[in-house]
Parts: C-alpha cells; sequence; structure tokens
C-alpha cells in the first residue's frame, strides 16, 4: 500500500475550514501528516480536533449542518472529488472512538470480521486468519483466543476498545484515526494501548487526538496544536514540547491554561 | 437560551408569587410551615389517590367480567374454550369460531403491517431525505388518529367491493389452489378484516419502531460508518440487529390492538361464527360479536356468554400487552413511550 | 483501491431506499383514500338540515345528526370532568411523587389500561352502571366510559410534559421556602399547561371517535336526550348504525356524519401540533 512512502505524506490537508451552519469549527487549517508516524492533535476543549479528525475520513458529513472547504488528499487522492464515495474513503481511512462502540449484537469474532464482510469477504479460512492477526495487532488475541464466539459486550471495557480498535485494522485501512481512545480507560489499559499505537506505526499512518499531554509526548512523532478552530504549531512533537515557537503553545502543554 | 432562562429563574418564581399575594409574611412563618407541611401531605395523598385509579380500574375491569361470565363459566366451564358452536339459538355458546377468527384475522393483519411497517420505520429514521421526514410522520400519526368506525365504513363501502373486483380474482388465479383462497367470494370475509386491521396497526407499529429506531446510540451508527459501510449497511449491522428485541416489542403491541380492535373489523369481517378454511368466507371475532349481539342478547346465559368472550379477550390482551410492555421496558426504559 | 463487490453493494443501497420509500408510499395511502372519498361522499351530504335536524324515520328523505353532535360533544364535556382530574393529578404524582418502584408499577398499570381493548370497557360500565340500573342506558353512562379511558391516557403524557419542566424550576422554587405542593401547582404545572391541554386534547380527539363503548351505555337516540339520565345520541353511534344501513340515504348521511367527525378529530390532532410547534421541533 504505502510502501517507500516512509518519508511523504499520507494525508495532505490544504485550506480546510469546517462549519456547523454559521459556526466555523475549524479555521482554513493546512498541514501534511506523515505516512507511518503517530500524529496527535492537542489543544483546548471545543478547538476542533474531533471536527478536523472527522473532516478526514468525511464522518462529518453524518451531521446535515455541517459543511466543508478546502482539500484534502489521501497519498495523493482527493478524498472530496465528486467522484469519490464517503464509503469507500471510510473503508480507507479507519477510525476509533473515544467511547468504545463495539456491536452489542454480535460476537467478538463477528466484530472483527464484519468490515470484511461487508466488502464480499466469505471465505472462513481468510477471516480467521485476519481475525486473529487483527487480534494480536491490537494486542487482544491472548486474552481472548479461546472465547472469540463470545458476546462482545462481554469484555471489559479496555477490552472493548482494543476490539474497537482490532475490528478497524482488519478491514487493512491506510490510516487510522483515534479520537481519544484512552480517555474512558484506567491507567493500565491506556499504557496498554500506548504500546500498541507504537507498535501500529510500523504499518500504518496514525492519527491521534488525546488531552493527555504526557500520552502525546510519549506515543508521537509529531503534534499540532489548535487552539479555536485554528491550526496554530505543527511540527515534530519534541520541538513542540520543548521548544514551540508560539506563546500559547507553550502554555497549553506546560499546563498554564487549558 | 435555556441558560438565560435560568439565571431569570428565582425572579420567574417570586414574581409568580408576588402576584399571588400570599407569600409576603415573615412574622407567620411558623404557621406557613405548619399549613405547608400538611398541605403538603394532604396534596400528595390526593394525586396518590389519583394516581392509584388505575389499579382500581384494572381490579373493576376484572371484576366485572368475572362476575358477569359467572353463569355460563358454571354451564360450559373449560368447554366454553374449545366447542365449536356457537348456537344462540339453542343458548348454546362455544367460543372456538371467534376465537379462531380473532386469531386468523390478526394474524393476516401482521403478515401484511409488520413488513410495511418496519421497513416504514427504517425509512423515517434512517434513509428518508430530512425535509420528507416531518411531513411523513406527520401523515402517520393522523392515520393513527382515524375513528375505527370511519375506517371500518370506508372499508365496507370502498375497500370491500374492490377488493371483490379486482384483488380478490387475482388471488385466485394465482393462489386458488390453495384452501385458504378457495370458495365463493361476496360481501365481507375475513380477509377484508385483515387487511382493515392492518392498515389500523401500521401506524403504531411504525411509530413505536421508530422511536425504537432513533434511541439507538449514534456511535453504534459511526461504528459502522467508519468501516465503510453504506447507509443500508449500517442500518442492518448497527441500527437493526441493536433494535431487534424492541421492534419485537413494538410488534407485539400492534398484535394486542389487532386482538381487541371492533368496529372496523366488525363491520368489514361478515359476523358469522364459523371455522372455515377459506379466507375469502365470513368469519366473527371476540370483539365483533360482542358488539354485534350484545345489545340484542335476550336471556341470562346469552349476556354472561358474551361477558364471558370479553373476559377471554381482555385475558389475550392482556398477556399480549404486558409482553409488549415489557419487551418495550427492557429494551430502552421507560423512555420509550407506549403507545395505543 | 475499490473493494470488488462495490456496485453491488451501492445498487442494494438504492434498492433499500426505493423499497422502503414505497412502503412509506403504502402506508399513507390509505389515509390518503378515506379522505378522498369522505369528501367525495360526504361533501355532497353536507348540508344545513345536517346539523340543524334530527335523524328521520325509515323511508322519509331528510333529516339530520343535530342530537348526534350536539350528544358527542355533551359525552366529551363528561369524559373531560371524569378523565381530566383524575388523570393530571395522578400524572403529578407520577412525576413529582412516589418511590420508583410503585411507579413502575403504576406507569405499566397505565399502559396495560391504554390497551385494554375499548369493547371491553363498554361492557364493563354496562354491568357497572347499566345493568343495575344505575341509571341505565344514559349518557351518564356513556360519559363515564369515556372518562375512565381517557385517565391512563392523559396520566401518562402529564407525566412526560412535567418532567420536561426543568429541575432547576422546582429548587428555585423550593429553595426561596415554598412549599412544594404549591411548588407543584404554581410552578410546575404552570410551566407545563400547555403541554398539559394538548395532552387532554388528544385524549378527548382519540375518545371522540370510539363507537365500541358508547353501543352498551349510552346507546344512541332519534331524538334529543332531556336528562342526562336518558339515553344519548352520539355522532360515531349513528354513523355506525346507518353504515349498516341499507337504505341510500342513511348511508348518505353516514359519510357525512364520517366527514364531520373526522374533521373534528383532525383538527384537534392539527391544531395541537401548531399550538406545539416548537416544543416538538426541539424534541425531534
Ligand atoms: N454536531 C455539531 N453541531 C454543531 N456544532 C458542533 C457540532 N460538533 C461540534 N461543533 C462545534 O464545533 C466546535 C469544535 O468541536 P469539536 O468537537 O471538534 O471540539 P474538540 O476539540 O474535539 O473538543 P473536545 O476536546 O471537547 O472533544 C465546537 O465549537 C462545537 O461547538
Ligand atoms: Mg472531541
Amino acid at each position: 500500500m504505502a510502501d517507500n512512502q516512509n518519508n511523504s505524506a499520507a494525508l495532505t490537508v490544504k485550506n480546510l475550514s469546517v462549519y456547523f451552519g454559521k459556526n466555523e469549527a475549524v479555521k482554513n487549517v493546512s498541514l501534511d501528516i506523515a505516512a507511518r508516524a503517530v500524529t496527535a492533535i492537542i489543544g483546548p476543549s471545543g478547538c476542533g480536533k474531533s471536527t478536523f479528525l472527522r473532516a478526514i475520513n468525511r464522518m462529518h458529513e453524518l451531521n446535515p449542518d455541517a459543511r466543508m472547504e478546502g482539500e484534502i488528499k489521501l497519498f495523493g487522492d482527493d478524498i472530496y472529488s465528486k467522484n469519490v464515495q464517503p464509503v469507500v474513503v471510510r473503508r480507507r481511512v479507519g477510525m476509533v472512538f473515544q467511547k468504545s462502540n463495539p456491536f452489542p449484537t454480535m460476537s467478538i469474532n463477528e466484530n472483527v470480521t464484519v468490515g470484511l464482510r461487508l466488502n464480499g469477504i466469505r471465505d472462513k479460512k481468510i477471516l480467521s486468519e485476519r481475525t486473529e492477526q487483527s487480534l494480536r495487532m491490537a494486542a487482544l488475541w491472548d486474552e481472548v483466543k479461546d472465547r472469540l464466539s463470545a458476546p462482545a459486550i462481554s469484555l471489559s471495557g479496555g477490552q472493548q476498545q482494543r476490539l474497537c480498535i482490532a475490528r478497524a485494522l482488519a478491514v487493512q485501512p491506510e490510516v487510522l484515526l483515534m479520537d481519544e481512545p484512552a480517555s474512558a480507560l484506567d491507567p493500565l489499559a491506556t499504557s496498554k494501548i500506548e504500546d500498541l499505537i507504537l507498535t501500529l506505526k510500523k504499518d500504518y499512518t496514525i492519527v491521534i487526538v488525546t488531552h493527555n499531554m504526557q500520552q502525546a509526548a510519549r506515543a508521537s512523532d509529531f503534534t499540532a496544536f489548535f487552539y479555536m478552530g485554528e491550526l496554530v504549531e505543527f511540527g515534530p512533537t519534541t520541538k513542540i514540547f520543548t521548544s514551540p515557537a508560539n506563546k500559547r503553545t507553550e502554555d497549553y502543554v506546560t499546563g498554564r491554561f487549558g | 437560551m435555556s441558560r438565560t432562562k435560568s439565571a431569570f429563574l428565582p425572579l420567574f418564581v417570586l414574581l409568580i408569587f408576588r402576584r399571588e399575594k400570599k407569600f409576603d409574611c415573615m412574622a407567620t412563618t411558623k404557621m406557613t410551615t405548619a399549613t405547608g407541611q400538611f398541605g403538603d401531605r394532604a396534596f400528595k395523598w390526593l394525586t396518590l389517590a389519583m394516581a392509584f385509579a388505575v389499579f382500581v380500574l384494572i381490579a373493576l375491569i376484572g371484576y366485572e367480567l368475572a362476575s358477569g361470565s359467572h353463569l355460563a363459566m358454571q354451564k360450559f366451564g373449560w368447554r366454553f374454550l374449545i366447542s365449536s358452536d356457537w348456537d344462540p339459538v339453542n343458548d348454546i355458546y362455544g367460543a372456538l369460531p371467534v376465537i379462531f377468527g380473532t386469531v386468523v384475522s390478526s394474524l393476516i393483519a401482521l403478515i401484511i403491517a409488520v413488513p410495511i411497517s418496519v421497513a416504514t420505520a427504517v425509512y423515517l429514521t434512517e434513509l428518508a431525505p430530512l425535509w420528507l421526514r416531518q411531513p411523513l410522520i406527520m401523515f402517520i400519526e393522523l392515520l393513527a388518529a382515524i375513528p375505527s368506525v370511519i375506517l371500518g365504513f370506508w372499508g365496507l363501502s370502498v375497500m370491500v367491493p374492490w377488493l371483490h373486483a379486482h384483488l380478490f380474482p387475482a388471488m385466485r388465479g394465482t393462489l386458488g389452489f390453495l384452501p385458504l383462497f378457495k370458495g365463493p367470494d361476496y360481501g365481507p370475509c375475513i380477509l377484508a378484516a385483515g387487511m382493515i386491521l392492518a392498515i389500523m396497526i401500521v401506524p403504531i407499529i411504525t411509530s413505536v419502531s421508530r422511536e425504537i429506531l432513533r434511541s439507538v446510540p449514534g456511535l453504534q451508527r459511526e461504528a459502522a460508518y467508519a468501516l465503510g459501510a453504506t447507509r443500508w449497511e449500517v442500518t442492518r449491522i448497527a441500527v437493526l440487529s441493536y433494535a431487534k428485541k424492541g421492534i419485537f416489542g413494538a410488534v407485539i403491541l400492534g398484535l394486542g390492538r389487532a386482538l381487541g380492535e371492533t368496529m372496523a373489523v366488525t363491520l368489514v369481517i361478515g359476523n358469522i361464527a364459523q371455522i372455515v378454511p377459506s379466507l375469502f368466507s365470513p368469519g366473527a371475532t371476540l370483539a365483533s360479536t360482542i358488539a354485534n349481539e350484545f345489545t340484542e342478547a335476550t336471556g341470562d346465559l346469552y349476556y354472561s356468554a358474551l361477558f364471558e368472550l370479553g373476559l377471554v379477550l381482555l385475558g389475550v390482551t392482556l398477556v399480549v400487552n404486558i409482553f409488549a410492555q415489557l419487551l418495550l421496558k427492557t429494551f430502552a426504559g421507560p423512555s420509550v413511550k407506549p403507545q395505543n | 483501491m475499490t473493494a470488488p463487490n462495490h456496485n453491488w453493494r451501492q445498487f442494494k443501497d438504492v434498492l433499500m431506499r426505493v423499497i422502503t420509500f414505497a412502503c412509506a408510499i403504502l402506508v399513507v395511502t390509505p389515509l390518503v383514500l378515506v379522505f378522498y372519498h369522505l369528501l367525495k361522499e360526504g361533501f355532497t351530504s353536507i348540508n344545513w338540515a345536517f346539523f340543524t335536524q334530527l335523524p328521520k324515520p325509515v323511508g322519509e328523505i331528510g333529516g339530520g345528526m343535530a342530537n348526534a353532535i350536539a350528544g358527542t360533544f355533551i359525552l366529551l364535556g363528561e369524559a373531560a370532568l371524569i378523565g381530566v382530574p383524575i388523570g393530571v393529578l395522578g400524572g403529578v404524582y407520577l412525576s413529582e411523587y412516589g418511590g420508583s418502584k410503585l411507579n413502575w408499577w403504576i406507569r405499566f398499570a397505565a399502559d396495560i389500561l391504554n390497551g385494554v381493548p375499548s369493547i371491553t370497557w363498554g361492557i364493563v360500565v354496562y354491568g357497572l352502571l347499566v345493568a343495575p340500573h344505575l341509571p341505565g342506558f344514559s349518557a351518564l353512562a356513556g360519559g363515564v366510559v369515556l372518562g375512565l379511558m381517557m385517565i391512563p391516557l392523559v396520566m401518562r403524557t402529564t407525566e412526560e410534559v412535567l418532567q420536561l419542566v426543568p429541575a432547576g424550576y422546582r429548587e428555585a422554587s423550593l429553595a426561596l421556602g415554598i412549599a412544594k405542593w404549591r411548588t407543584i401547582v404554581q410552578i410546575v404545572i404552570r410551566t407545563a399547561l400547555k403541554g398539559i391541554v394538548t395532552g387532554v386534547l388528544l385524549a378527548l380527539a382519540r375518545v371522540a371517535g370510539e363507537t365500541a363503548p358508547l353501543m352498551f351505555t349510552a346507546f344512541g337516540n332519534l331524538g334529543w336526550a332531556r336528562k342526562l339520565t336518558e339515553p344519548i345520541a352520539a355522532l360515531p353511534l349513528q354513523i355506525f348504525e346507518y353504515a349498516k344501513s341499507p337504505y341510500d340515504d342513511w348511508r348518505r348521511q353516514a359519510w357525512a356524519g364520517a366527514l364531520v367527525l373526522l374533521l373534528l378529530v383532525l383538527a384537534i390532532n392539527i391544531g395541537v401540533r401548531f399550538l406545539t410547534r416548537d416544543r416538538f421541533k426541539a424534541k425531534i
């Protein structure tokens, strides 16, 4: 997929603005998101992080009031071009949500394979291979391998979140978006997710929204700081956290406001 | 907006009481608390007594029906339920034919109404363009408001003749090899009753299903969208499977309504208590028999038998409704509004 | 990078939209048809006499349903006298007092009562008032049966609208030292009054069309009822009688009666919707 694109951008965002009615939630944001790296998005509540993220896989279109301007390219393809359907974009750009949302009527196994089955894959062997592979990547395999047909909601909160990650991974997306994936979890489960992110970036491009500065500093390669819908500063994580160029960034990462 | 409102609240409250001019005297604080306490207790008991009316009514209904059907129960015992003779002339009463008619007409109604209603609910919550939803919902609510006697009259004067002219001949042509669609067809019949019932229960099943679908968390839908599912796939994997139980509850609620529906059925079913395989032949239901014969009943046993039909009807609808309510309540807590 | 079955999936998506849309159309068709036929048949039959005259005996052409129209309003008035106080106060209890367990049972019982077939109500009140001649077939018995049917309906809607009143209103009032019952009566109920009235009107619209329970209670009357203890005519009863009849002129009058009744019921329903437009919008 994204072979030898290690240094190039997976996503190119140009002059992106997103509106809810008259309210401009994301204001003229441009940035490149590197392939096979973790990009963290930080900023105070309500600054447009989730909105930005959802524009990347066109999830904001589910809201009839939402409207976007600008351009987003995924490995060179304009995802908002007329002949591209959101379904295809979302297939290539997976998403994990703040609150875990496994399908409660499905088993663990079915949750992982549902995306593949939608894509017409029926072969039992492929499905079970992909299940194991995705669950291993999500660091859940050892915990659930003996009860794959148990209902998904029988898992703990942290396990459910990792199941959702496995579900997103199973369709082999090119980019994985994570909107505060660990904010509802206890510290142990959170550190598991962080480890997971570090392993996943070998194969995936990851964009993660977080309120946790330590998490951003530990897990990400690049950091973007949003404030009131604007991109204030974007750069390598070490730079943002040690020598930010902008006063507001400094105030935020050192915990002086927000 | 609500925030500014609540900021003015104490003011608003004060204004109301200023107008009442009763709430002004600090010196009588003790008195007011005392009367306040008394007033509080009295008011609470008053409202409690009124709320208890529902239990009183249920007891009353049960008692009246049981005592009214005493005579028939004594005379026929359990045979009442399994005997197939409903013969007022000889003062012999068996409820089987009317139970048969009730069950068959309600089943027909469900077979027609369930797929249509659920599909409509899905369309209204998931697939329809936003501008179309509100008008359609209003139409369906208005359909639910049509009095059943009007629907029955329309069925008798418009629908039944149309069925005999067009639909029934076609059914006989294609499905005539089945005993269900054999035999002469003229005038009112069980199939027509089933169809009128379907029209009557569609709005309930639709609107309760719609509430159920609306209560499916948005996160479930988003999970499916994020996997690249189309709108219909989202509906299928995230919404319908989540809402299965609740929709089942909605269907059962519709069944309860169909079983007890009276006027529309009375007008189009023909009111002949018989057990025959053909859906083109007239029949009778528990409710239609009571409606049709009660005012003309002669003799205590006849009355009592009709009361017992009412008791059977109450029993059946009670069981069905309790089942439906439990399904709906366990599905979504008390927020899902029961509709009838 | 599109999935192999992409076109098929898109096709299925469109297909399901079409099918469900067709079902929605099928659902509203009867409404349109009923309305069409009622207007077509009923409109030509409505005249001044329909509203001012009594029914004529068989064979005589003409006459009207003046007594039935009046009777329906009288019955509704009686029903409101019984159903509204009990329903509203019971709803107040459900919303403002009570432990969750008892309230669960009260709600449950009310929901079950809402599902009791209307014919059942009819024979129950027959057994209660008519058979023991207290006072027999009468306007009173008819009003009672409709009133009883309103109780659970009004109770549930009242509870629902009271719960829409923000808790802050109650707290603000209680914090001023105002007794709870006066808070309820003067703040909570007053704030929710529009919603309560809406619920009552909808319940009235619902029982206005009831026929089955009236057959064994109000009974019907070809003339005027002079006292509440006499049988009384009602629009639905009269429609039913005429609908069954083989006489063209009676059926013509049945259409007219049905049109008037439907307009009454729909007017309440639509009027109420306008009254509460904002609230409903906010909810949807
Ligand atoms: N569905 C919506 N409708 C209208 N406005 C919205 C909607 N979602 C978000 N907004 C607005 O867009 C702005 C950005 O919201 P967004 O959810 O992107 O913030 P966020 O940075 O993710 O905040 P948080 O950290 O709290 O999740 C906010 O001002 C919010 O009010
Ligand atoms: Mg957010």
